[in-house]
């Protein structure tokens, strides 16, 4: 009754070659990045210390260190979240909570889809547009970070909405069945429970934005500044252009040195979804239902 | 609001005058028309998709979150007509809800029954717990969980939980409770438990007791309708349904277990 016949063999054959196919797939997935972050390791360690990262570029940027750019993407990074953060987190709440299901809010959801497909470089021009000139910001941290804000907006919504989403619809009929009205129900039982994805979503974006280049090329970084951003109406230096410009811009510059910058801004990268990555299973440890 | 009831004759509570409910071009329910008294165990049974739950739904005006869902027809709380009344969270705050699967939010067990006070702006935590023991002990959970007040109530058993709900229900201090086929996640302990509860809240309140379990409106209801797809068949006295006098044939098919 129990004896292997020809067509268990063949589905165990048939299981095993797609099990190994699958892993070779997966592994080939993780080698582009374990190489990079060897190579990154093994040139640019040497130019790695804390000089490096408290210094001003000098010589032309041949030398010296990297600290207004690692300033500059902490200032471009905190205020493009101070702007997108409270708007994509509202916009979430109103289409999950509040919005009727209609023409209007069919629109809204495509309108965030597509925003998120437009390319970052349609974004950069478009910050030029509306925040360099129309609104007079100049080439400031200010225009730039707002560019960053608008290009990550999607993922903040969508992110959240997801979050809020993932709120069991019976919690919010009890509620309202007890005569809450929606923002108390919001506030007492839906934001507590899904604060922990929206943080996660939002941690995801600062490591996003961190390494974006092509908004901030037009709208507030510069190739070189001599001097630390006093506001957010100053240019500033930043992490990404600044491999760009080392790497490509400026000759005679030591090898290690472009290397060590990637680095650095690889690592606040890597840093940052390492902390979305506990802070989700912590929180996932007290999911209370 | 209505004169004091005439001498012998019991006020009615909920009024419901030619009530239809609509989903799209599908009625849920058709032209009914009944009572609910004041103080009495009002039970609807009928089989799945009769409208039972879609009139719960109706009664404290939740059809507002379903879009698709049309009323017709007049339905009065006290004489005074559900549509017409400004503030629907006071009309909500009125009405205990119960539901088929128990809803323990994800709060801790105390916070679960002191969320209703709280939102009607109760703040002091003397108040709330004279409130939380009130109600945990009515709903005959308090001595299981005195000592846990602060673990989560979505983490108690299924009896448990049902248990909570229904002590969140009471601490909105309703003058109208509905439960929704309560037992349904429910051991038969547990059931009888609540429905001893049940008996001892009819003093205080009136309950409309939807369910799927013939017996328990026999057991419990004052007073029973029948619904069959979306139709109320009959309106009576509990005791002169079951005892086989029903007029309506269908009626003493579903109360004997012939189809259902």
């Amino acid at each position: 009754m129990f004896e292997t016949t020809t067509l268990n063999e063949q589905n165990r054959t048939v299981e095993k070659l797609w099990r190994t196919l699958l892993l070779v797939m997966t592994l080939l997935l993780i080698l582009p990045v374990l190489v990079i972050l060897a190579v990154l390791v093994y040139k640019g360690g040497p130019v790695l210390s804390l000089d490096f990262l408290l210094t001003e570029p000098t010589n032309g940027m041949t030398a010296g260190g990297i600290l207004p750019a690692l300033i500059g993407t902490v200032w471009l990074v905190s205020v493009a979240l101070l702007a997108s953060v409270p708007i994509g987190v509202a916009a979430a709440l109103y289409l999950s909570e509040y919005a009727p299901e209609n023409w209007l809010t069919r629109a809204l959801n495509l309108a965030i889809i597509n925003l998120a497909g437009v390319p970052s470089i349609v974004h950069a021009l478009f910050g030029v547009g509306a925040f360099v000139l129309f609104f007079r910001f100049g080439t400031s941290i200010l225009a730039a970070s707002l560019t960053l804000a608008v290009m990550t907006l999607p993922v903040v919504i969508v992110a959240t909405k997801e979050s809020l989403q993932a709120v069991p619809q019976a919690f919010r009929e009890a509620c309202w069945n007890m005569g809450a009205t929606r923002w108390q129900t919001i506030r007492k039982i839906v934001l507590p429970n899904s604060i922990s994805g929206i943080l996660t979503g939002v941690i995801l974006e600062v490591s996003r934005t961190a390494g974006e280049t092509a908004p901030i090329m037009f709208t507030g970084a510069a190739f070189f500044l001599p001097f630390l951003p006093q506001g957010v109406f100053d240019q500033t230096m930043a992490m990404s252009l600044h491999l760009f410009v080392v790497s490509t811009q400026v000759p005679d510059v030591p090898e290690a040195l472009p290397y060590g910058v990637a680095l650095v801004l690889i690592a606040m990268v890597l840093a940052m979804n390492a902390t979305s990555i506990a802070f989700r299973t912590y929180l996932r440890g007290r999911k209370k239902w | 609001m209505v004169e004091p009831a005439a001498e012998g004759k019991p006020r009615a509570k909920v009024e419901v005058r030619d009530l239809t409910i609509r989903y799209g071009a599908k009625a849920a329910l058709a032209n009914a028309s009944f009572e609910i008294r004041e103080n009495e165990i009002f039970g609807i049974v009928g089989p799945a998709g009769s409208g039972k739950t879609s009139f719960l739904r109706v009664l404290n005006r939740m059809d507002q979150f379903v879009p698709e869902m049309e009323t017709e027809g007049q339905v009065l709380i006290d004489g005074n007509d559900i549509d017409r009344w400004r503030n629907l969270y006071a009309l909500r705050r009125r009405i205990g809800v119960v539901f088929p699967l128990p809803v323990g939010l994800p709060l801790s067990v105390y916070d679960n029954v002191a969320l209703s006070p709280r939102l009607s702006g109760v703040r002091k935590k003397v108040d709330l717990d004279v409130i939380v023991e009130r109600c945990l002990t009515r709903a005959a959970l308090w001595d299981e969980v005195k000592d846990r007040l602060d673990s989560l109530g979505s983490l108690l058993s299924g009896g448990q939980q049902q248990r909570l709900t229904i002590a969140r229900a009471l601490s909105q201090d309703p003058d109208l409770l509905l439960l929704d086929e309560f037992s349904i996640a429910v051991d038969p302990v547990t059931t009888m438990r609540i429905e001893d509860v049940l008996k001892d809240l009819r003093d205080e309140m009136t309950i409309v007791l939807v369910t799927n379990l013939v017996q328990q409106a026999a057991r419990l209801a004052d007073r029973t309708a029948f619904f069959l797809t979306g139709e109320l068949v009959e309106v009576g006295e509990t005791e002169a349904l079951f005892g086989g006098k029903s007029e309506d044939e269908r009626t003493r098919g579903y109360l004997a277990g012939r189809f259902g």
